[in-house]
């Protein structure tokens, strides 16, 4: 049984401007000891989805069902929730710098935290568990840093002593947003490695929200590709960076630097994210999308299995069997556009395909 | 630093006077910038220095991209800036073509200003939200009176048109364009006066992937059609890889290893570039699972008390004693070609296996 089974939640925050549908529809399961990647850019709604699940989205009006060990998130009330927080789902934030209280002493600040799930531990037990929980992270001299405030920490021992807290209740899921994003490389390989050699001893299952392809392909099992509110495509690992069918996931993947097409130009995707009170018709991604067909502009495509391995689903209507970067599925994808393609849909691909390099048209 | 240092240089650089290389746009020569540290109380002492960069030597050649990088705190922002002449150097010099340029006063430097332009990180913080676009654009021309009223607005229009900007957007503000596209204002800001050296610091690190690739591709075009040259300081080794000629790597405000591009990063010399290129993580989920990482121990040291000789001894994998005793010099190594030039006392051989056991199973 899945750990945490999410069924077609959606988000919307309502405005002045109008409504902000920042989730729309995303279903999506994570098994115990098991690690999915959520990627997307910024505004894609991958940190609402997660945070909305914990009840931090004040103001959201929620729907959908979210299953964790057999109770509704969605539906508890606030101390109920609390006790959930923390004890069995844990979350790593960003910025540990904002994360942690800048007056309160770090170990103080972790058995603060062991002491609200369990009044029965005394003030000197946490203490001495706040230690350890530090030496585990791999903080040189804990018990002596465990007495130090966060501005003594570096970035990358900051971070260590937020997932010290994350794991000081040994959670079922820990959340992990944009965890290594202000971080250095050498600093970030290193929390990286944490962070799966924790996962390993103690079998926790770990959701990792990032922009970075790089860090997906490092510390991810599973993969769910965001785009406006949706999930565009979901599979493993290995079919999402060698067989990515959505057009979106294979632009991603094309826009990155990579060593072995150093001198070659990069090919970004056109036009920028839409925005999310005023989306476009059918699917969101038409407006950036090469391959627009006719159906594209009047439908939103469902996400459908494709491939044959039976876990890869990508929401496109792209044939199932154009995938990956071969030449043999762009001849597919290309003999399906041009009999799918009329004056309306060949008027946009046109528009992309003159200017290539920009970004579209501002957003107000 | 020693007399016969000083020397040295000085009789170096008049030589260089009399034989500038046209090659070379900008010479930088053991450049030392420390940051006083004032103590507390009403008078207020000096009580230490911020050794952000302490001698670094590099030259960047005309219409090449230099790529500089290194972590946070290894002073390549302060080398950028101190090459941009907007901050007073501590020791050393800058040469622009051939021309001294190192703390020239506001009105000496004035022409070279618009030799050498800057695009920083942060596109929301670099432009004004109270002005418009067209303003901030148009802002060179009225500092340098190169243009005025409808020729400034028809130069202002042809450059947001070049940068893939919509010229009818004149009179919009900041706030009104996403990230991207704020990047490209400050790219047409600094392309304004035609300048020979634009300093790219982290220009694409605040961009979203598919972003990041259009702007990257927007300079390098920029780079063909006028010829450019590019100091490019990044943290991102394959966006620096991208569009490098040659590269940097700077560590505590040291030039750790520097040569062509290929020659740094298929066979790096310094076990920090290794180490940093081992721990950039690859978008590639097979390599990633073979390669082996090189985890560093501990933090970067404070560049207010650097460590004894050479500054990456107290987390390099292969260090020795005389690491901590003796400074190495950057130099060319056996066997690499001349220009591939490290500072290390034992430096990574071809093959040679720096990984250490990162505890991790192969998944």
């Amino acid at each position: 049984m899945s750990l945490l089974e999410v069924t077609d939640l959606r988000v919307d925050f309502p405005t002045a401007d109008g409504v902000v549908r920042a989730v729309r529809g995303v279903s999506f399961s994570v098994e115990p000891g098991r690690t999915l990647g959520i990627v997307g850019e910024s505004g894609s709604g991958k940190t609402v989805l997660t945070q909305t699940l914990l009840g931090l989205s004040p103001g959201g009006q929620v729907a959908g069902k979210a299953m964790f060990d057999g109770v509704n998130l969605l539906t508890l009330n606030s101390e109920d929730l609390r006790r959930v927080r923390g004890a069995q789902i844990s979350v790593i934030f960003q910025d540990p710098l904002t994360s942690l209280h800048p007056m309160y002493r770090v170990g103080w600040q972790i058995a603060e935290m062991v002491r609200a799930h369990d009044s029965s531990v005394t003030k000197a037990q946490a203490a001495e568990r706040a230690v350890e929980l530090l030496g585990r992270v791999g903080i040189p001299n804990p018990s002596q840093r465990s007495h130090d405030y966060p501005h003594q920490f570096s970035g990358g021992m900051r971070q260590r002593a937020m997932i010290a807290m994350a794991i000081s209740l040994s959670p079922k899921l820990i959340i992990a947003d944009e965890p290594t994003t202000a971080l250095d490389a050498t600093v970030q390989a290193q929390i990286l490695d944490l962070l799966i050699r924790l996962q390993q001893e103690s079998g926790t299952a770990l959701i990792m929200i990032t922009h970075d392809l790089g860090v997906v392909a490092d510390i991810a099992d599973d993969v769910l590709v965001m785009y406006a509110g949706r999930a565009v495509e979901k599979a493993d690992k290995q079919d999402i960076f060698y067989q990515p069918h959505h057009p979106y996931t294979k632009g991603l993947l094309e826009s990155i630097p990579n060593s072995s097409a150093a001198a070659e130009r990069l090919r970004p995707i056109t036009g920028q994210p839409p925005s999310l009170i005023n989306l476009p018709s059918g699917c969101k991604f038409h407006p950036r999308c090469t391959y627009v067909m006719d159906r594209c502009l009047g439908e939103e495509p469902a996400l459908i299995p494709v491939g044959d391995s039976g876990k890869h689903r990508s929401a496109c209507l792209l044939p199932a069997g154009a995938l990956g970067l071969s030449d043999a599925a762009e001849d597919l994808r290309r003999r399906t556009v041009g009999e799918g393609r009329s004056a309306a849909a060949a008027q946009i691909a046109e528009a992309i395909a003159a200017r290539p390099e920009a970004e579209g048209s501002v957003i107000a | 630093m020693s007399e016969t240092g000083n020397r040295d240089i000085a009789s170096a650089a008049r030589l260089e006077a009399e034989l500038w290389d046209d090659d070379v746009l900008v010479s930088v020569e053991n450049l030392v910038k420390y940051y006083p540290i004032r103590g507390g109380g009403i008078i207020s002492r000096t009580i230490g220095q911020v050794q952000a960069v302490d001698g670094v030597s590099l030259v960047v050649r005309r219409g090449q991209t230099l790529g500089l990088v290194g972590e946070t705190g290894c002073g390549k922002s302060t080398l950028a800036r101190c090459i941009a002449g907007l901050f007073q150097v501590t020791s050393g010099r800058i040469l622009f073509e051939g021309r001294d340029i190192t703390n020239l006063s506001r009105r000496q430097m004035q022409p070279f200003r618009r030799e050498i332009q800057m695009i920083f990180q942060d596109p929301y913080g670099s432009l004004n939200p109270r002005r418009r676009v067209g303003s901030i654009i148009g802002d060179p021309f009225s500092v340098h009176k190169t243009a005025s009223g409808a020729q400034r607005k028809r130069a202002v229009q042809e450059l947001m048109e070049r940068v893939g900007l919509n010229p009818e957007h004149y009179n919009r503000f900041p706030a009104e364009f996403s990230g991207g596209q704020r990047q490209r204002i400050g790219v047409a800001r600094a392309l304004a006066l035609r300048p020979k050296l634009i300093i790219c610091d982290e220009p694409v690190s605040a961009l979203d992937v598919s972003i990041q690739a259009q702007v990257l591709n927007l300079l390098a075009d920029l780079q063909d059609d006028f010829g450019l040259t590019y100091l490019f300081i990044a943290h991102d080794l394959e966006v620096v890889r991208h569009v490098s000629h040659s590269v940097s790597v700077m560590y505590l405000g040291k030039i750790a290893e520097q040569g062509l591009k290929n020659d740094v990063y298929d066979s790096a010399r310094h076990p920090y570039t290794a180490a940093l290129l081992s721990a950039a993580p690859a978008a590639d989920p097979n390599a990633a699972a073979q390669r082996q990482r090189i985890l560093l121990t501990g933090d970067v040291p404070s560049p207010v008390n650097p460590p004894s000789g050479c500054r990456f001894h107290t987390r390099c994998p292969k260090a020795q004693s005389l690491c901590g005793e003796q400074e190495p010099v950057l130099e060319a190594k056996a066997g690499d070609p001349a220009n591939h030039l490290t500072a290390c006392h034992f430096p990574v051989q071809a093959g040679e296996q720096l990984a250490r056991a990162a505890g991790r199973d192969q998944r």
